[in-house]
């Protein structure tokens, strides 16, 4: 039994639409294929009637400025976002989010749409993305709509797109400002499957000495994508010393579900790496607003 | 939008052809455009060996949908090297490779050139880091991971200077012989970097079809019923077999016939991988779809999955004689006595996991019937002699009415000596009187084949406090799973190797070999000593420690030296380097960190990081070279020349990568005079070679190595007697040259020396059966074994304090070889054996829960990266054996047995933490470092 029945190339994003709507369900959208070739093919994913591949749509294979915001297709792969000049001098986190992704192959064929909807909750392109307050553009039947990243997870492995005949086209992110910055890190294991056992960015805006701004992603640290937003508000308007830090870190342990993830991390672990890590993104991020 | 035709450009070259649901890039460029250089190691976008360039940029073909590439430029590695005026010339990536040695069993070859080959196009002049930075993903589990980024580095000069790749190797060479010890390509490489190296899986035959097995997948069972109605509606089915259909021989086995080739109705699974079915069809896909469909009904049993509980006497029995595969004892002296003499005694208890082999060429056999009514099975086997013994058993015929084809092996190190579909395919192809191809995706590879055995390890070891070792008490469980495979003779090797490379007047050693209900273990690099000397070389750092002692002197002091008795009473007689190996490693210590002695082993933070902390660790360890314990170990060889002057040396032993080809071919042109291309290699073939035997134990370079070479001394000296009759010179005056023969004054080409052969009547071929000199069985006093390779290895790692992650930075790795007779091959066994070491170290542990496999996936069971790899410095020590070919002995095996130990006794000579299990667990040394705990 092969794992597609009819496999589908459109050129616009209207035609993608409309061959997603009237396609039998199991019906899906295919990107890089990276995350769905090996669920298909490892029978994690049911065999599907038709795919959906939306890498053929040129608009959504690039990366444009627009105003005070960068747009980033959806099919736009790792490599090339790392590569280019606009996310290079506007979101150093996620630079380092998709230059830590596989290795070059995956990258060339990767891309941050597919894992941003594949909605993991350590997913390293989206933990960057949420760290940037990213918006979303979503296409469907009726037209496009823009929603905050934080509004488009539902679940480990589940977003707001589930049994709808939609798919994400393209990705806001705000351009960088003076006394901004940004940063990712996360650590691995050396066993096992090479998602992240815990990662991190941050965004910082710097008034003086003082916090302005910041948002703190963590993942996973939930069942979805995490924003650490108690622990952001606590640092708002603070001065940015090792104290306030320290109080940080015990915010962010207060906040954020660890589980244990059976042979990968267990969660009194991922509650210690979360404070050093932490720790060194954040600092690394309130650098780079100099 | 929905393409009816598919176009696309592959190397220059355009094709168009029909999309087909559910095709992969892969499987259309090596199925349908039959460009087979393209590989596939796992299917699982883990590995990178499909790795080719579309518009460009490198992508895993393996999981690209073919569709993807329509309209697209497709490069592979057929499209790499360009003919030129008629003649094949390569990338200078291809030549580097080649010429540095980076090319070992070729599997994964493909993959990092074109990787490689990505690079440059976008980074001409790539530093280290990014070299590593774009092979992270892209696996060689021989690991010449090093010389595979040499070989980068250089070919991205020539490809920018435009000038051609140095023909330097930068390998030690070995001096004395004229050819051996010389820095030589393998006579396969350019067959390997250019894709057109054939595998088992790169056949194809008229009228052939595809088989797939229909596993247990249940750990233990009676097997109720079987129903394969359905499997056999399937369209395209041609044949579905069951145990109640075998013709000959219902089992299989390496020593002992345990291993149902097929579970029939009423009897007993054993393992999650116990075949119940096979089906023939018209495609894979087809054939395990209809596995899939065959209906079965068990009668559940409890599992049992420790071997130590395997022993209780309530266990249930999972074999007719009980669950006791074989107790193994050591003894020599009186331990009790010796213990009384000790003023300090250590004891203390290791595990170490069950681990796979995990070589990029997963299994695949094809049985083809020939029209002369015998069966031709072509497979990557180490025992080409015993899978024909094997299949002929299983078809119940004579055994000459089975031919094994031995095909290029993408990495074998022990795995593939079991029978895995050999059988099945040549039934099926019996049955159906066509060619049928068994190819196992990485899933069934890493569930069936057995694996290494996990083992406990207690180890009581008594000294005075001058550091005299007095005794050494061992007791070793081993799990051997299901079946009985080569688990004997590997835990017989792990316990005669338990009291470590050292001289102790009392010594005492069990070892009980366990059935249960694990996927079975067998041969493994390492043959059990690698379990052992992680057991002993940890004791030997608490020892050293509990007497203050410096652990390198206590290490020396007990060293084996001529004249020590092995713990088996084996009195050794000459080539027993292990002081020159510590030593050795001792100072380049010294040298390269440039640390007092006395601060060798202290923990050093890292400047500008205080979170990371270095330090280094020690070990050493002995591996026996060949079978000994009695058996007789032979190997034949034929040398024959040709009537076009070219000489050929045939044996049936393996070639896995390692580079015996090499070997053999040296020695050949040693002992006749000759240039290396003149002398060509046949292996692993049954009709043609004859029987090396198996290829493990370390022994090839020796056994067949010294076949190799008295057959071309008894072709010299055949050739040199008829000349000289016909000439009525005096056999001192005929000399082999490269050019031909030299007769008094006269001189012969080889071709003329054919014909003046076939002229006078005289063979142009000699048949050497060599045999290695006699040993005697455990407990007998004597010679266990021809010969033994000596090591020590220092490892430096790096701790982060923060994290507990560990890294190995560098490894220096001291091994007494005998003679370096493949000096390229050695240096990639070097390399290849520490990363396997730190794989085993820091990464591998095939997990089973209750006889279920955790690890079913590359993604789950990780081996080391070019990431995971440390600087490798090799120390070559020879100290020549009287019996090996120019004085060698064993390689493949020594060089990563030290390795585990050297890191464990590093990690805790940084953080205190003593581990007495495998892989270090980051989360386990972070709480130690948070609890002292
Ligand atoms: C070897 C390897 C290593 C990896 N390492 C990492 C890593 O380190 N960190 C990490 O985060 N990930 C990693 N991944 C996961 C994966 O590659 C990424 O998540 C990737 O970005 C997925 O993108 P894709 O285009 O391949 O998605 P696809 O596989 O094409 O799609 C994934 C899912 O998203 C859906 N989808 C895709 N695009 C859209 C869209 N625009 N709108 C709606 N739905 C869509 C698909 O239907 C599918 O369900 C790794 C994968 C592999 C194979
Ligand atoms: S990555 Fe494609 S075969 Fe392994
Ligand atoms: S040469 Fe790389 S796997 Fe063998």
């Amino acid at each position: 039994m092969s794992i597609w029945k009819e496999y589908y190339q459109p050129r616009s994003i209207e035609e993608a639409v409309a061959v997603l709507s009237s396609s039998p369900a199991p019906s899906n959208i295919i990107a890089g294929g990276t995350d769905l070739m090996l669920d298909l093919n490892q029978g994690n994913h049911p065999p599907v009637n038709a795919l959906i591949d939306i890498t053929e749509i040129e608009e959504l294979k690039t990366i444009d400025v627009v105003n005070s915001e960068i747009i980033i297709g959806a099919c736009v792969t790792h490599n090339q976002i790392v590569k280019d000049q606009n996310v290079q001098n506007n979101a150093d986190a996620l630079i380092e989010a998709c230059g830590l992704i596989g290795g070059p192959q995956v990258r060339n064929s990767a891309t941050i749409g597919g894992n941003v909807a594949h909605a993991l909750p350590a997913a390293d392109g989206t933990i960057g993305l949420l760290s940037l307050n990213t918006e979303v553009e979503i296409a469907s039947a009726t037209g496009k709509r823009r929603i905050p990243i934080t509004e488009f997870f539902v679940g480990p492995g589940r977003s707001i797109l589930e049994g709808k005949a939609e798919f994400v086209t393209r990705f806001f992110v705000p351009l960088k400002k003076a006394c901004q910055g940004s940063a990712f890190k996360r650590i691995m294991r050396a066993q096992g499957i090479a998602l992240p056992i815990l990662n991190n960015s941050v965004w910082i805006e710097r008034d003086g000495d003082l916090i302005k701004e910041v948002r703190i992603s963590i993942g996973p640290a939930g069942p979805t994508p995490f924003r650490a937003a108690n622990t952001e508000a606590l640092l708002r308007g603070e001065i940015f010393s090792d104290e306030t830090i320290a109080l940080a870190q015990q915010s962010i342990l207060g906040e954020a579900k660890f589980r244990t993830s059976p042979r990968r991390a267990t969660a009194e672990y991922r509650r210690q790496l979360v404070t050093e890590l932490f720790r060194n993104t954040i600092i690394q991020a309130w650098q780079r607003t100099f | 939008m929905n393409n009816q035709t598919l176009t696309i450009n592959v190397n220059g070259k355009t094709y168009q052809v029909p999309p087909i649901p559910g095709e992969t890039l892969s499987d259309l460029l090596r199925n349908r455009l039959k460009l087979t250089g393209t590989k596939i190691a796992c299917e699982e976008s883990e590995c990178g060996a499909c790795t080719v360039i579309m518009n460009g940029e490198s992508v895993l073909s393996c999981s690209t949908p073919a569709i993807k590439a329509n309209g697209k430029f497709i490069l592979t590695i057929e499209g790499l090297a360009k003919f030129e005026k008629g003649e094949l010339k390569l990338h200078p990536l291809q030549e580097a490779f080649i010429k540095n040695g980076a090319v070992q069993c070729g599997f994964c070859i493909p993959g990092q050139i074109m990787t490689a080959y990505a690079l440059l196009q976008h980074q001409p002049s790539p530093t280290s880091a990014e070299i590593q930075h774009a092979l992270k993903d892209t696996l060689c589990r021989c690991a010449g991971y090093p010389t595979i980024e040499r070989s980068i580095l250089e070919a991205a000069d020539a490809v920018r200077t435009g000038k051609p790749v140095d023909n330097d190797p930068h390998v030690p060479t070995s001096s004395g012989g004229k050819v051996v010890g010389t820095a030589q390509a393998r006579p396969d490489s350019v067959a390997k970097v250019t894709g057109a190296a054939i595998y088992t899986d790169d056949l194809e035959f008229e009228g052939m079809v595809y088989g797939a097995v229909r596993r247990a997948m249940v750990p233990h069972a009676f097997l109720k019923s079987i129903n394969c109605d359905k499997a056999r509606a399937l369209p395209g089915v041609h044949a579905v077999m069951t145990a109640e259909d075998l013709p000959g021989e219902k089992n299989h086995g390496l020593v002992i016939y345990d291993w149902p080739i097929l579970v029939g109705v009423g009897e007993r699974v054993r393992y999650v991988g116990d075949a119940l079915a096979i089906v023939a069809a018209d495609s894979t896909d087809i054939a395990r779809e209809a596995a899939a469909l065959i209906e079965v009904e068990f009668d559940l049993q409890p599992v049992i999955s420790d071997p130590v509980i395997s022993r209780h006497p309530e266990s249930t029995s999972l074999h007719a004689n009980g669950n006791l595969l074989k107790h193994i004892k050591v003894r020599k002296g009186d331990v009790a006595e010796g213990f009384t003499q000790a003023d300090v005694i250590m004891e203390e208890v290791f595990h170490t996991p069950s681990t796979d082999h995990l070589f990029m060429e997963p299994e695949c056999s094809v049985a083809v019937p020939t029209k002369e009514g015998r069966m031709e099975v072509y497979v990557g086997s180490q025992i080409p002699y015993q899978d024909r013994l094997q299949v002929a058993r299983a078809l119940g015929w004579p055994e000459e009415r089975v031919r094994i084809v031995g095909q290029l092996m993408g990495g074998g190190f022990g795995g593939k000596e079991d029978i895995a579909g050999q059988i099945h395919a040549a039934l099926l192809a019996q049955k159906l009187g066509r060619p049928v191809k068994i190819l196992w995706d990485r899933q069934e590879s890493l569930l069936v084949h057995p694996k290494r055995h996990a083992t406990q390890i207690t180890v009581r070891l008594g000294a005075k406090n001058d550091g005299t070792l007095v005794s050494a008490q061992t007791e070793l469980y081993g799990d051997t799973g299901a079946y009985a495979s080569l688990g004997e003779k590997v835990l017989t090797r792990a316990t005669t190797h338990s009291a470590g490379p050292y001289l102790i007047p009392n010594v005492h050693a069990d070892c009980y070999a366990m059935y249960t209900n694990n996927p079975p273990a067998g041969a493994f690099r390492g043959f059990g000593v690698l379990q052992s000397a992680f057991a002993i070389e940890s004791v030997m750092d608490m020892l050293a420690e509990k007497l203050g002692m410096d652990r390198i002197e206590l290490r020396r002091k007990n060293a084996l030296r001529v004249g020590s008795e092995t713990s088996t009473g084996q009195v050794l007689r000459d080539s027993v380097g292990l002081v020159e190996c510590i030593d050795k490693v001792k100072a380049e210590m010294v040298r390269v960190s440039g640390l007092e002695e006395k601060d060798l082993f202290k923990p050093r933070p890292v400047d500008g990081a205080k979170h990371l902390v270095r330090g280094w660790g020690f070990a050493s360890a002995f591996k026996n070279t060949g079978l000994g314990g009695g058996a007789d170990d032979c190997s034949g060889a034929h040398v024959e020349l040709y009537a076009d002057g070219k000489f050929e040396v045939r044996s049936a032993a393996a070639e896995l990568g390692q580079g015996l080809v090499t070997v053999m071919q040296l020695v050949v042109c040693e002992e006749l005079s000759q240039e290396p291309a003149n002398v060509k290699v046949l292996v692993m073939d049954t009709d043609l070679t004859p029987n090396g035997g198996p290829t493990t134990a370390s022994r090839q370079t020796y056994v067949t190595g010294n076949a190799s070479r008295l057959a071309a001394i008894a072709f010299r000296e055949h050739v040199t007697g008829a000349m000289a009759e016909k000439f009525d010179v005096s056999p001192d005056l005929i000399r082999f040259e490269g050019s031909g023969l030299q007769i008094g004054d006269q001189k012969l080409t080889f071709p003329q020396v054919y014909q003046e052969l076939v002229a006078m009547g005289q063979k142009t071929m000699v048949e050497y059966e060599y045999h290695a000199p006699e040993t005697k069985p455990l407990g007998v006093k004597g010679d266990m074994h021809v010969a033994f390779s000596f090591a020590s290895q220092a490892a430096e790692i790096e701790v982060n304090t923060n994290t507990g992650e560990v890294k190995v930075v560098q490894v220096i790795s001291a091994n007494d070889v005998g003679k370096a007779i493949n000096p390229v091959g050695l240096q990639g066994q070097v390399e290849g054996g520490v990363v396997m070491g730190v794989g085993h170290t820091l990464l591998e542990d095939f997990i089973t829960e209750n006889g279920v496999v955790i690890t079913d996936h590359m993604s789950r069971y990780r081996i080391p990266s070019i990431m995971h790899t440390p600087k490798i410095t090799s120390i070559v020590v020879e100290d020549p054996t009287s019996t090996g070919p120019y004085g060698a002995k064993g390689v493949g095996e020594i060089v990563l047995i030290p390795t585990p130990p050297a890191i464990t006794n590093a990690l805790y000579n940084i953080t205190g933490l003593r581990l007495h299990n495998l892989p270090v667990d980051q989360e386990v040394v972070l709480q130690h470092i948070k609890t002292g705990q």
